[in-house]
């Protein structure tokens, strides 16, 4: 078997967001980090690795600079990486992206007993769409919020979370798995992966390795082929200052219940 | 110097692991305790951190010298004590055996102590004999397949948990100074050879140093690193390397101290600001930051100087060691400054690294040592 990741490069919203002058994003400004959501699911791939000794390939569709972060999954112990890069497929919405990350994976080659894993979503576009899509569009199972993962041969086991418990599935390969952060906490690249990681291969895929597959067109990739689009972006009005409640009695308690009830906190 | 993308990123490994691993929880049990945390070093071995740069052949990572300079130096940021536990494996415990032991020693020595399995230790500094190591008087008298050691080390770093030491002892007496000394592979297991107890040192508390006492201990004759009678040039060797991590460890401890200090001087108000805003303050971590930041440069320029074979790195590694442990002596100090009373309780950060700051001129060569090396080889 092999895995194949799906992983994207983010800004680190962690810290303060840059925001530019007409209200978007300046993700220039911002440092960019590997989604947390993709490093458990790398991290899952590689314990399988360690387990099985199959090959763990991982994929980004992102802009040159993703390079970096894909040298450094490689470091942790990936052993092949493939950047998807191109003008055509810039400003993709999640149908247009998993359009194009499900092409490149046919590419890659998808055989029987393999698993393809992304992480539940993105901090940035935290849509969660991504990943059950490229399933769709590879026509394979899928299985979201995976928060465990026993591999035996062309079926895997999974604990699926739900808001308030969980289910055990099991699913026939090839197939792909969303996997949530708390799934394992991602290991650290070791010093002799770097010394590696720029001896490994990585493949660049652009519009002309994609182009032949029926998936890739015109109306389907990039800003153009992308069914929504974003019309406005705004940062969220910031919190006024705290607001004093008087009174230690009921009625004060039902004034606070009725400021949380309007603001839909409760 | 410019970093290439696999030093940044090797940077950056070293930074989060220290950042995530090195908690103060970890770090205040190392300061109550005084033991060796086995968990921790565990850890890092696992990273490959103790074979650094050690060659791939003999379980390490393959690495180069600023590789190892940037990790002890991105541990020391958090931990000064910390940064011993990669830094021993890397210098001073191979060291010697890599310059000048046989394939069979790399192989039996070398290979666990890359991976953490063993740990070497690296015995030189006799109670007689400290600047002075040529006035070893631990012996060492041949008969037959074997060799007879006594005598008594002292300030041994991880002495007390080591498996392995590596002893300088006195072969041939009829020969002056640091002339006829060897090198043998001790086993700390064998018959004879004790630790004394754990010394309570001033800081870089939590990696116990301890004499080694040699009784009639036999050490068969497979176990002589390098030529008889010839070991003490290798011990010099092995320092030049050693002094380099131990001038990494110095400019990391002084970057914690100006980190802190920056943090606590933007925080702390008197006369209705941040004290950041007395020019007093701002100019004290300017000068700290310069001063960081030339030393770093002959870290890392020596490093890399070194593995090319320049012939002055004995020299440059002599310099970095003696500029980094005096200027980070004067960060700790300035940093304790800027704290004012807080900076001399314990809960702060910087009455450790002050502390911790003032073994960097004093082992591995003190900076007067330094000096003596770095004048002789301008005036020879
Ligand atoms: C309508 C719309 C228009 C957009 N237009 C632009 C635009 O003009 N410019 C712009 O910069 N962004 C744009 N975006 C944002 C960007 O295209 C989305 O972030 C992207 O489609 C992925 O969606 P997501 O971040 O919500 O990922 P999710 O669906 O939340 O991601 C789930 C998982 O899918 C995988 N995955 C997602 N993206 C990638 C990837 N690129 N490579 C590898 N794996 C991946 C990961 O495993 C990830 O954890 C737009 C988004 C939308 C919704
Ligand atoms: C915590 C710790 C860990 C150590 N770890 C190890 C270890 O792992 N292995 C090991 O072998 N050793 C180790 N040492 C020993 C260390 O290297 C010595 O302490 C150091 O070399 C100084 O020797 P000394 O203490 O005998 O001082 P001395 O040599 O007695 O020096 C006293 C003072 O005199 C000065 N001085 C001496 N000679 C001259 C001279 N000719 N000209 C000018 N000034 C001079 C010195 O600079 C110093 O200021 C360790 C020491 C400590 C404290």
């Amino acid at each position: 078997m092999k895995a194949i990741v799906c992983v994207k490069q983010v800004p680190d919203t962690s810290g303060v967001v840059a925001v530019k002058e007409d209200g978007t994003m300046d993700r220039a400004a911002m440092a960019t980090i590997t989604n947390h959501d993709d490093l458990a699911a790398v991290e899952a791939a590689l314990r399988i690795k360690d387990a099985t000794g199959c090959k763990v390939v991982v994929v980004s569709m992102g802009p040159p600079p993703a390079e970096g972060m894909l040298r450094e999954l490689l470091a942790m112990g990936c052993d092949e990486a493939v950047l998807v890069s191109a003008r055509e497929f810039g400003g993709s919405d999640t149908y247009a992206t998993s359009q194009i990350l499900a092409a490149a994976i046919k590419k890659i080659g998808v055989e029987e007993d393999d698993v393809i894993f992304c992480g539940r979503q993105a901090i940035d576009g935290d849509t969660a769409q991504v990943g059950p899509q490229i399933a769709e569009k590879l026509h394979v199972p899928q299985v979201s919020y995976v928060a465990e993962i026993t591999v035996e041969g062309k079926s895997v086991t999974v604990k699926r979370l739900l808001e308030d418990g969980y289910m055990t599935i099991k699913v026939a390969t090839p197939c792909l798995l969303t996997c949530v952060k708390e799934l394992n906490p991602a290991r650290y690249m070791s010093v002799g992966g770097i010394m590696e990681c720029y001896q490994k291969p990585l493949e660049v895929y652009n519009y002309e390795t994609l182009k032949d597959d029926p998936l890739i067109d015109v109306d389907t990739i990039g800003l153009k082929g992308s069914p929504t689009n974003v019309y406005k972006s705004f940062s969220p009005p910031v919190k006024g200052a705290g607001m004093m409640l008087e009174g230690a009695d009921k009625a004060a308690v039902d004034k606070l219940v009725g400021l949380l009830d309007e603001k839909h906190i409760i | 110097m410019v970093l290439t993308e696999k030093q940044q990123m090797l940077r950056k490994l070293f930074r989060q692991f220290a950042e995530t691993e090195f908690t103060d929880e970890l770090l205040d049990r190392l300061e109550e305790t005084g033991e060796f945390d086995r968990a921790i070093h565990d850890k890092m071995a696992r990273c490959g951190f103790l074979g650094v740069k050690i060659p791939v052949e003999y379980g390490g990572q393959g690495g180069d010298s600023l590789a190892y300079a940037m990790m002890v130096e991105e541990f020391a940021r958090v931990s000064p004590v910390l940064s011993i536990y990669a830094n021993t494996s890397n210098s001073l415990g191979a060291g010697p055996l890599l310059y000048c032991g046989t394939e069979e020693q790399k192989r039996n020595y070398v290979i666990p102590v890359a991976k953490g399995e063993k740990i070497l230790v690296f015995a030189l500094t006799e109670p007689g004999a400290g600047s002075d190591a040529g006035g070893t008087l631990t012996s060492a008298v041949q008969a037959g397949d074997e060799f007879i050691l006594n005598g008594r080390k002292t300030f041994i770093s991880g002495a007390p948990f080591a498996d392995y030491a590596v002893v300088y002892a006195k072969t041939d007496p009829s020969q002056k100074g640091s002339k006829g000394i060897s090198m043998f592979l001790v086993d700390m297991k064998l018959p004879g050879v004790s630790c004394g107890k754990p010394e309570h040192k001033m800081g870089i508390v939590g990696y116990p140093t301890s004499d080694i006492i040699l009784e009639d201990v036999h050490v068969h004759k497979s176990d002589l690193l390098g030529p008889l009678h010839k070991g003490f040039s290798t011990a010099m060797k092995t320092l030049d390397g050693g002094r380099l991590g131990m001038a990494a460890q110095a400019v990391g401890i002084a970057q914690g101290c100006l980190d802190a200090s920056v943090k606590y001087a933007k925080e702390r108000k008197q006369f209705g600001k941040p004290i950041a805003k007395f020019q007093a303050i701002s100019f004290m971590l300017a000068d700290m930051a310069t001063e960081i930041e030339a030393a770093r440069q002959l870290v890392y320029s020596t490093a890399v100087r070194k593995d090319a074979g320049d012939p002055e790195s004995a020299k440059l590694c002599a310099m970095s060691k003696l500029y980094a442990a005096e200027m980070c002596n004067r960060a700790a100090y300035k940093a304790v400054q800027i704290h004012g009373g807080y900076g001399y309780i314990k809960e702060y950060k910087v009455e450790r690294f002050y502390r911790d700051a003032r073994i960097t001129s004093i082992y591995e060569g003190t900076s007067q040592v330094q000096q003596m090396v770095i004048s002789g080889s301008l005036l020879k």
